[in-house]
């Protein structure tokens, strides 16, 4: 077997046993990527030099005897909304182009002290707004599966790298579906922990109360093996739980008779693709031959998550991103030519003027030059959202319908131990196919933002193809805190299924 | 239109840094006077991706001063952001509390100078935490205009103190900032210094005019910048006097114009109308969802109030009531800081009388403080030092210039009484030597005894002199009792 084919945790086991190094294992993705990136476009950086040095460093321990932890060695990569030290961290903004942040986010000290080889930095739709990966500024990513379709995104580029087998796993994040949905059209497994399972410091921030960090790999196994890394308390970031981290791939065996999964039935309804449809009832067969029991769940107030969504994401974004104003840091405006600008009105006879000063000129081009039209749009509604006369309207609003969705799940995690349905309503689109329309690409959330708004647990597993070849992803969740018993779930599933070990060809 | 009877109605915003060693939201240091931009870090930076956590003591210190402002606590307090753009604010909003501030509805006393009558009661509308901004620079030199921004004081705490508008008089206002920045002295929660930005003072001014057609009100200003409390006085006389000039050519009257910010011009001695930036903006407040919502359980309010020091209001009332001094002395005293009043009161408790002792610690005490920039606990003189001292004078033993002398020579070299009377030579004189030095006085100045016996007693001066002159210990209120004696019985026949 090649070494790009192993999963996280068999090269774990070659790496325990000396049968691989973690500096073939690296220059096995080093050489992968080479070979396919130029079709595929996941990465915005590949830190060759210093991923190959982090693997000699990492041959040197475990010679040593003193390797890290069992996943010293293993190469990963990362989303590029998450800080690295002294490395570019852009959320593929131009924005944030030359931006090198001074300390590195608490996701990313925790895998270096774990010995994991920091492999690059991934593509993304820009500061995570987009379920595509074309609002991209820094590149374009395209599915492995088919490249005339979108990876999905906002996580596209940790998708698509590891869909194309260039890593073993990646770090994505999800404010909406951002790690789930791309998971479904690249054919991976993508989870979404509890709001509070993992730090955010360091992430930079889309929609505070909604974004959360998870691993996207091939396996459940594997997508278990990195939340026990990543996950856990952080005095740096008052939102993440006190709660400790259980051994969640010590827990991945269990039997699942008798497990209530329900099915919730506004998941099921008008709009789904029939090739989803299909491909996530036989899911429910093999759970059903599992030994589950299957029930049927309704969430009455799902049919507004969309909006709820929207309205709390953009609201949270327009302050999150205030601070993109061409001052501190980040992307500026030409200078000399606003000054030349202004020099040039100063000798016109115009009256200076009191609401657009210089100063506000600054902000104004610094933002409208970098940002791009999906970031600018949804700061403007934001802003919006929040202005005087219309907080009452839409934030407030939003924030209770917020809560009804949340005790939906409350109700029905009262009744199943699990929900299961598609993770997105079709599989991956063409590109450019919604980019006129944003919101039927917003739609394409439908099935995922809830988790989010509720702040609840969702797996994305591989459960089949449509006809022309696409993968179909099917979505677990869990009430919070219950990762064990979504990742368990979903590895059984893999047990039995064998779509996680299909491999799309490339040329 | 004519001269009418008015009020004057101002209410305070004011805004104290918190004693707290590190900032509201990171580890960085809040000392004051770092070079520019070296107690920064990725969060007060608001570099992407930093979050902030919040400092319990602040929250500690905010709830001291709220419960001595007798306001109402909460059990639930949040954080909300206040968004706008300001090149001193790196995130574009700032940390504040919006809808559920972490106090309200309380009161400050402010004494009456004379002691009499009843205090006036301020209320206070709500007192709740902040972030401070970073602090910008403008430079223009050179006709070259430079903007440079620390962000040293970024993420600073600060408590936000609003007053209803009950205060009726520019001269009022700063009474109760006094009475404020004295409060908060006492309970250690801030340094209230102006100059260095710990404390800063926005008010809000209108008239109440009664006119033939009933009660007016004049637009209300919001007056900025104003630097000492002796400014915002200024400013607040200067805004009445003004706003009562517009009145009576414009008529206008609340609610016509909106509400108007002025900056207070303290070389000029007037307000000007600043750009209408404040009354345009629409903060857009929202939870922060950084934060997790703060509980303050009962029990926590409780110590803290249990935990409250005497405050000025008490210890001028103890003063009074204890020592018997005048409410005046008690005032001066109180105004000194809690230190003072404690080295009063030991003074006292050492045995000194309490009246001498608040006089000497207003003079001689106070002045060789400021002389040497010293604080109380700095003054090399103990309490107990003092009492001694001041009991000695009070047996008689010695004259209040020769304590006086002491006093300076134990500040000055850390000495008892004791080791300094010694050192300046100061021992009693005998009652005979005394006696012995009057008689020969008076034999050896006769045109003295004689105006003397003429009625001119105030002669007996020139002898007080020209006795300290022989020995600088005699007590020159005995030399002039034993000369008038001498001199009274050479007249009995
Ligand atoms: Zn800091």
């Amino acid at each position: 077997m090649r070494l790009i084919h192993l999963t996280v945790a068999q090269l774990r086991d070659a790496l325990a046993a000396g049968h691989v190094s973690a500096r073939d294992v690296t220059q096995a993705c080093l050489d992968e990527i080479r070979r396919v990136e130029a079709s595929i476009g996941a990465y915005l950086a590949v830190d060759e030099a210093g991923a190959l040095a982090q693997a000699a460093e990492s041959d040197g321990r475990r010679a040593a005897g003193r390797a890290r932890s069992p996943l010293d060695g293993v190469p990963i990569a990362l989303k590029d909304n998450l800080c690295t030290r002294g490395q570019a961290t852009t959320c593929s903004s131009r924005m944030l182009a030359q931006f090198v942040p001074p300390y590195d986010a608490t996701v990313v000290q925790k895998l270096r002290a774990a010995g994991l080889v920091l492999l690059g930095k991934t593509n993304l739709d820009e500061f995570a707004m987009g379920g595509s990966t074309e609002n991209a500024a820094l590149g374009t990513t395209r599915n492995p599966w088919d490249l005339r379709r979108v990876p999905g995104g906002s996580s596209g580029g940790s998708a698509a790298a590891v869909a194309a087998r260039t890593v073993p796993g990646a770090i994505g994040s999800d404010t909406g579906g951002s790690i789930r949905q791309p998971a479904a059209y690249c054919g991976i497994v993508g989870l979404k922990p509890t709001y509070g399972r993992v730090s955010r410091y360091g992430l930079i921030a889309f929609a505070s109360s909604l974004d959360q960090v998870g691993p996207m790999t091939r396996t459940a196994e594997d997508a278990a093996l990195l939340l026990e890394l990543i996950a856990g308390p952080d005095p740096r970031d008052a939102t993440c739980a006190l709660r400790p981290v259980p051994a969640y791939s010590q827990t991945l065996d269990q039997d699942l008779a008798g497990l209530r999964l329900g099915v919730v039935r506004e998941h099921f309804e008008a709009g789904l693709d029939d090739a989803v449809r299909q491909a996530v009832q036989s899911a429910l067969e093999v759970f059903r031959s599992l030994g589950a029991t299957i029930h049927d769940v309704s969430l009455p107030h799902s049919r507004y998550g969309i909006a709820t969504y929207y309205l709390i994401a953009s609201c949270e974004a327009s302050s999150n991103l205030a601070r993109y104003d061409g001052v501190h840091f980040g992307y500026r405006t030409d200078e000399s030519a606003l000054l030349r600008a202004l020099a040039e009105e100063r000798g016109s006879a115009a009256a200076p003027d009191e609401v657009d000063t210089p100063l506000v000129r600054l902000y104004r081009q610094s933002r409208s030059e970098a940002l791009g039209a999906e970031v600018q749009r949804r700061i403007m509604l934001g802003t919006y959202a929040l202005s005087a006369g219309y907080y009452e309207a839409y934030y407030l609003q939003a924030l209770r319908v917020r809560r009804l969705i949340r005790s939906d799940f409350d109700r029905a995690f009262g009744e199943v131990d699990l929900l299961l349905g598609p993770t997105t309503p079709s599989p991956a689109f063409c590109a450019g196919e919604k980019l006129a329309d944003p919101l039927s690409m917003y739609l394409e959330d439908l099935y995922t933002v809830t988790a989010n708004l509720a702040g609840i647990a969702g797996l994305a597993l591989p459960c089949g193809f449509t006809r022309g070849g696409l993968p179909v992803g099917l979505q677990l969740l869990a009430p919070p805190f219950e990762e064990a018993r979504l990742l368990a779930a979903g590895h059984r599933y893999q047990q039995r299924t064998d779509w996680h070990t299909h491999v799309p060809e490339l040329p | 239109m004519s001269a009418a009877a008015f009020t004057t109605v101002i209410g305070l915003e004011v805004h104290v840094q918190l004693k707290t060693r590190t900032k509201l939201f990171c580890r960085c240091s809040t000392q004051f006077g770092a070079p520019p931009n070296t107690q920064t870090c990725e969060v007060c930076l608001g570099l992407p991706g930093s979050l902030p956590v919040m400092n319990r003591r602040a929250v500690e210190l905010a709830l001291r001063a709220a419960v001595a402002l007798h306001c109402d606590i909460p059990t639930l307090t949040k954080w909300d952001r206040k968004n706008y753009y300001y090149p001193d604010l790196p995130k574009g909003y700032q940390i504040s509390q919006y809808d559920l501030p972490l106090s309200r509805d309380g009161y400050l006393d402010l004494p009456d100078p004379q002691g009499a009558g009843t205090p006036r009661r301020v209320r206070i509308l709500r007192a709740h935490l902040e972030e401070d901004a970073g602090k910008s620079m403008h430079d223009e030199v050179a006709g070259h205009a430079d903007s440079r921004i620390d962000l040293n004081r970024a993420g600073t705490p600060l408590l936000e103190i609003v007053t209803q508008p009950d205060l009726r008089s520019p001269t009022e206002a700063r009474f109760f900032l006094n009475e404020l920045k004295l409060l908060l002295s006492y309970l250690d929660v801030s340094d209230c210094n102006m100059q260095e930005g710990s404390l800063r003072v926005d008010a809000n001014v209108n008239l109440h005019l009664d006119t033939p057609r009933g009660r007016v009100a004049t637009p209300i200003v919001e007056i900025k910048n104003m630097n000492s409390f002796r400014a915002v006085e200024r400013a607040l006389a200067y805004e009445a006097q003004r706003q009562g000039d517009e009145w009576r050519t414009t008529g206008r009257t609340l609610g016509e114009v909106p509400k108007q910010t002025r900056g207070w011009d303290d070389q000029a001695q007037v307000t000007r109308g600043q750009r209408h930036k404040e009354e345009s903006s629409d903060y857009r407040y929202f939870p922060e969802p950084d934060l997790v919502p703060v509980t303050v359980r009962p029990e926590e309010v409780a110590a803290v109030r249990a935990a409250l020091t005497a405050l000025p209001a008490t210890r001028r009332a103890q003063l009074v009531a204890h020592h018997g001094l005048d409410p005046y002395d008690a005032d001066v005293l109180v105004n000194q800081g809690p230190a003072l009043v404690d080295y009063f009161e030991q003074t006292v408790a050492c045995g000194a009388d309490a009246r001498r002792a608040s006089n000497w610690l207003q003079q001689d005490v106070l002045r060789t403080l400021n002389e040497r920039g010293l604080t109380i606990q700095q003054l090399p003189v103990p309490a107990a030092g003092l009492a001694e001292l001041l009991r000695s004078v009070a047996a008689g033993e010695l004259e209040t210039t020769r304590a006086r002398q002491v006093f300076q020579r134990m500040v000055e070299t850390g000495a008892t009484v004791a080791a300094a009377r010694q050192a300046l030579g100061i021992v009693q004189v005998a009652s005979e030597d005394l006696l012995e030095l009057c008689r020969t006085l008076l034999a050896e100045h006769p045109h003295i005894v004689r105006d003397v016996r003429g009625g001119k007693t105030q002669a007996l001066g020139a002898l007080i002199g020209k006795a300290r002159q022989r020995n600088p210990n005699v007590d020159p209120a005995r030399v002039k009792a034993i000369c008038s004696e001498l001199i009274a019985a050479a007249d009995t026949p």
